[in-house]
């Protein structure tokens, strides 16, 4: 009841979304080269789709970002664990990372145009520095926040490193580190595009700047919406993931 | 040689430059097989000196030894059950009961198993095995970590104020369940709490405690043996006796005499 509910506030808010938006273009003269009516943007998802485009963008857009949002994910959580522990050596690498991270992912995209040229590796690399931090972060910050009485438990049982990282730490820390990794989606989402739209010949974020060249504003917002939906898929797609995890962790944060 | 020896120990907190005595000068033996109860007030120093005992925070100065040998780290020869339980939620109940049996190679996945069911079912919980410590009550939670501390055979059971976050019916079942257990698995157990009646109705002998800085008052015997009656006579002289020693009775209580 509760699922069906609020499926109905989607559908209604969608619907009046596009209608008013139809309705405008309807009664005003607006020129629809400098953004185009739902009917409009609709037919151009149509053609995309009908000439294969479209899937064969998102198929190449999707394999840059599990590549660089996994490896971002594996990495940042082991480091992450790691300076956790040795929380005395995070303090001499917390300044540099703090320093690192409100740089935007795209800033250092002329360099990582000259070092790996233009194709997949651009776009994954942005990628995976919008998620890198997040990650990090929240995985440092787990590991500070483990409550002291399962360190106590284990060295009474004698379990020490490095069994006490996979059997105590990790487990105990998860919950907040996922936190971490489900903000690092959308960001790592966010600059896909950006990454795609700079580095790429290819991809959703190719498909913008090449409708842009092509004064194409019909296919441009078409895609743009493809990107939200996606987005709003993968998120859906990771709290359900989530939810099953927490299930095996025995229900919530600890 | 008794099993515990506390010899002047002696332990001083050091925080913002100020000295902090937690306890000082506390001499005491225990011997194997008894159920003593460290009693007194908060600020007595009393799970402190558990700790100390437990090996989690040794003494600053005099000693305390275990078997003749100095504490320095806990061991899992002498298991510690917090008030807290200190379960692993992300494990079953099984598997919580598991955690100190995995560290010794020698047994088999399967002998594991079949410890940790045989003390799941001493504490009566055969039936939640597979369930997460968040499902279960406080005091089945406090029984998966009786059960969990039991299944490696330590020496010792140390238990700092386990009963003190559960309510009054569920606290007095599991006091008679400790008992209980005591006495078939043949452990010392000691046994912080600042209820006199816990104390009173659990110890062989209760060591008093008194605050600022902790100091020993007096080691008392109780004079009961075997189970008692919380509402017998006996028990309620024992009780009045330690409230005595606390200087917690009231002077002129007899308002008349017939």
């Amino acid at each position: 009841m509760k699922k069906l509910n609020s499926l109905k506030h989607v559908v209604v808010s969608f619907a009046v979304l596009i209608l008013l938006w139809q309705l405008l273009f309807s009664v005003s003269h607006f020129n629809e080269a400098l953004f185009p009516s739902p009917l409009k943007a609709f037919r151009a998802l149509i053609e995309m789709i009908g000439d294969g485009s479209l899937f064969r963008h998102i198929g190449t857009s999707m394999y840059r970002f599990a590549a660089g949002y996994i490896s971002a994910i594996v990495i940042a959580v082991l480091l992450g664990l790691l300076l956790g522990w040795f929380s005395k050596a995070f303090q001499y690498i917390n300044p540099i990372v703090q320093l690192l991270r409100p740089i935007s992912p795209t800033a250092w995209m002329p360099f990582i145009v000259l070092w790996f040229g233009i194709g997949d590796i651009p776009a994954i690399v942005i990628i995976f520095i919008a998620g890198f931090f997040p990650v990090l972060l929240s995985t440092v910050a787990a590991v500070g926040n483990i409550d002291p009485i399962y360190f106590k438990v284990s060295k009474n049982f004698g379990i020490r490193q490095p069994e006490l990282m996979w059997k105590i730490i990790f487990p105990a820390a998860f919950p907040q580190i996922a936190n971490g990794i489900h903000l690092a989606l959308g960001t790592s989402w966010i600059f896909l595009v950006a990454g795609e739209m700079v580095g790429a010949q290819s991809g959703l974020g190719y498909l913008i700047i090449d409708a842009r060249n092509n004064l194409r504003t019909d296919i441009l917002l078409a895609t743009i919406v493809v990107i939200g939906l996606i987005g709003l898929l993968l998120d859906g797609l990771l709290k359900i993931l989530e939810k099953q995890i927490m299930k095996a962790w025995g229900g919530g944060t600890a | 040689m008794s099993l515990i020896e506390a010899e002047k120990a002696e332990k001083i907190f050091h925080q913002n430059g100020k000295e902090f005595t937690a306890f000082t000068d506390i001499s005491l033996k225990i011997e194997k097989g008894e159920f003593i109860c460290l009693l007194g007030p908060s600020g007595c120093g009393k799970s402190t000196l558990l700790n100390a005992m437990a090996g989690f925070d040794p003494v600053t100065s005099g000693s305390i030894k275990i078997d003749g040998k100095e504490v320095k780290e806990p061991s899992v020869k002498y298991v510690t059950i917090f008030q807290n339980y200190g379960l692993l939620p992300w494990r079953t109940v099984q598997k919580n009961v598991e955690l100190g049996l995995e560290q010794n190679q020698k047994l088999s996945k399967q002998e594991r198993q079949e410890i940790a069911e045989k003390y799941i079912e001493l504490v009566g919980l055969s039936n939640f095995r597979k369930h997460h410590p968040k499902q279960l009550s406080g005091g089945m939670q406090q029984r998966v970590s009786i059960a969990r501390a039991l299944a490696v055979d330590p020496e010792i059971v140390f238990m700092d104020e386990p009963f003190g976050a559960l309510d009054a019916i569920t606290r007095m079942k599991l006091q008679d369940d400790i008992l209980k257990i005591s006495r078939t698995e043949k452990k010392t157990i000691i046994f912080v709490t600042h209820d006199i009646e816990e104390a009173v109705y659990l110890a062989d002998r209760i060591v008093i405690l008194t605050p600022n800085p902790g100091k020993l008052k007096c080691v008392y015997e109780v004079p009961l043996k075997g189970y008692r009656e919380r509402t017998s006579g006996d028990f309620l002289q024992v009780r009045d006796k330690i409230f005595e020693l606390f200087n917690m009775k009231p002077e002129n209580k007899i308002e008349y005499v017939i």
